[in-house]
Formats: C-alpha cells, structure tokens, sequence
C-alpha cells in the first residue's frame, strides 16, 4: 500500500476523496497528501484508533497539527514494540513510495484510552469520530460492547458491506438488526487493507469541497449537505 | 449454589449489588465480547470477564445474568459501578485470572453447559 498506489488506485476506481486512516497511527499521511497533489484527488488524514475495549474508531482531520496532536496521544497511551516477523513490517513512505522509516511501535495493539475518551479527544481536536465496521464480528463497537453506549457522541458509522446501506441514516428497521441507534449517519467504505480492496465501497457525499469539515455537515445534514444514497 | 457462598469460598470482592447476592447460580459464561454474551449467555449464568465497560450492565440484566466478575484484578469503570448500582446488579471482583477462577468455579459445580 505505497502512496503512490493507493492514490493511483483510487483514481482509476473513480474516487474523489479518500481518508488514511492506518492502525493507531498517522505517519504515512502526509506522503499520500503529497502523492495526491494536482491528480484531483482529496486526502483527508486520520487514524483507526483502537481503544482499550478493543473498539476501532476513526478519527478524521482537516487540520494536521490536530492529527499530530491525536498522535501523540495515541502513541502516549499504546505499548509494546512491533515484532515485524510476526505483524510484519511497518513503513513509513515518502510520497514516491519510498522507505523512510520504520514504526517500531505494536500498532496493532489497543491504546489505554476507553471509547469515551477516543471520542472525545478526537472531537476536542476538532475532528469527526466514526465507528468503524460496525457491521463486522470483529473490533466494532457492536462485536465488543454489544451497542452503542448511550450518550456517546459518534459523528458516525462506518459499514463495510452492502448490508444496511440502503439509507443514510439508521432507520427503525435496522436500528434492530445493526443495534446501532436510530439517525445515526452511516457511511459506507472500503475498509481497504489491500489495494485491490480500495474503492470497493463507497458513500457518495454532497458537500462544497472535500474536507472533514464538510463531511461532518453531511453527516448531521446540515446546510444543504447530506449523504446521497 | 448463590453468589454469595460462591464469592467467600473464592474470595470475591463485590463492588455492586451487594443485595442480589442471593441470586442462585445455575452455570457460567466467558466472554470479553458483549456481542458475543448477548448470542449465548443464559439466564441465571456467573459472566467472568476483563470487560469493565458500562454496557456489560445493560447486558446483564438483558440476558439475566446472575453477576459479574472481572478477573485478573480489573476494577469496574466509575459508570459501570453507577448503572449496575442502580440497577441491582452483582459487580464482583477477583485477582485471579480468568483460567484459574474458571477453573475452581467448575470445581465447585458451576458448569459451562447445562445439561
């Protein structure tokens, strides 16, 4: 998944707009923002982010230093050293595709921040928090605590499958059967681990430009933004 | 066999629902998943998890769960403790983990399958 390759890829596969969002960390965003330059596609930052129940969220960022900021308190709250024969090597690109780096952090693991807290560091940086796969048995909120906790502030959620992506928002029918709660925002995406997986879903947005920003207006539809079906 | 006796004779601590240790235990479940405990736990089950999060307590009273223990010597989260409080719901606590207290629940008679 070198930048070059993935913004490639996302332009054949028609893509406008797309969101980095590697396990725990935020360091190959910038290469892709710098590979994605002049080609018409948007790259907006951010990470999966797994919390202490071992619940993937997304946080997503227009502004880079509150991207850094939502680093470091990751990486102040995550343990362990990667073992790369086990969970394989973890690069760090330029916007060529080239090595600069090597992560030597355990990404893979969780953070010592619960879901609360994810959510609301993301959302005091000034980012969009959406739960993500909730529509897989594994590491969604819905695998790990069962629903959604009351209260918690989810800008929203993310599916991966062609499941429950007949509307944008949960309806009745589906509050049920996703156990997500009702006008939740879904959107639906790839989840691309691989670079033949990028583009395989999609969520069509109307918004001004192609930004966080504007992606969070959709998602509470407001100002004449919304989720195209 | 109760909560109660089951908690003195492994040295449980119970952190809530100190009044529904009466509750009688008919078998038990493991599961740090609460998806997973809403598919397959049953009434009347112990549920022994290192999941501290709040919804364990919707979940338990969901499914009528005899209590809860988390192992490992996992403290419940403050909202945890606030909800099964609330709701009358055992919140217990072991230092062992999960193998070992599984283990001496089965010793003394707690199954894993009801026959």
């Amino acid at each position: 998944m070198s930048p070059p390759a993935v913004v490639r890829t996302a332009r054949e596969r028609g893509l406008d707009l797309i969101a980095v969002c590697d396990h725990n960390s935020a360091e190959n965003v910038g290469a892709a923002t710098r590979a994605a330059r002049d080609t018409g596609l948007a790259v907006i930052g951010g990470m999966e982010i797994c919390t202490r129940e071992e619940v993937h969220v997304l946080g997503i960022f227009d502004d880079g230093l509150a991207l850094s900021s939502a680093q470091q308190a990751v990486y102040q709250n995550l343990s362990g050293e990667n073992n790369p024969e086990v969970f394989g090597e973890q690069l760090v690109m330029n916007e060529r595709g080239e090595v600069v780096g090597h992560n030597s952090r355990l990404l893979i693991g969780a953070t010592g921040l619960s879901l609360k807290e994810v959510v609301g560091t993301i959302h005091s940086l000034g980012g969009l928090a959406i739960a993500a796969h909730v529509d897989r048995p594994r590491f969604s909120v819905i695998s790990q605590l069962g629903f959604v906790p009351p209260g918690l502030e989810l800008d929203g959620a993310e599916v991966c499958s062609d499941v429950a992506t007949t509307v944008s928002v949960v309806d009745t029918a589906q509050a049920g059967r996703l156990r997500l709660p009702e006008g939740l925002a879904v959107v639906r995406s790839s989840d691309a681990h691989r670079p033949e997986e990028i583009g395989s879903r999609c969520t069509r947005l109307l918004v001004e430009e192609p930004t966080a920003c504007e992606v969070g207006k959709a998602l509470r539809r407001i100002e004449g933004r919304r989720i195209l079906v | 066999m109760n909560l109660n006796e089951i908690a003195h004779k492994l040295g449980l601590e119970v952190r809530a629902g100190g009044s529904a240790l009466t509750t009688e235990v008919r078998g038990g479940y493991a599961s740090d998943l609460l998806s997973d405990v809403i598919a397959h736990g049953q009434e009347g089950d112990l549920w022994v998890t290192l999941q501290a999060h709040e919804n364990t307590v919707p979940v338990a009273i969901l499914k009528k769960l005899a209590g809860i223990v988390l192992v490992n010597g996992r403290e419940p989260e403050a909202e945890t403790l606030q909800k099964a409080r609330a709701e009358d719901i055992p919140v217990l606590v072991s230092a062992l983990p999960a193998f070992e207290l599984i283990g001496r629940l089965y010793a003394l008679g707690v199954p894993g399958i009801r026959t």
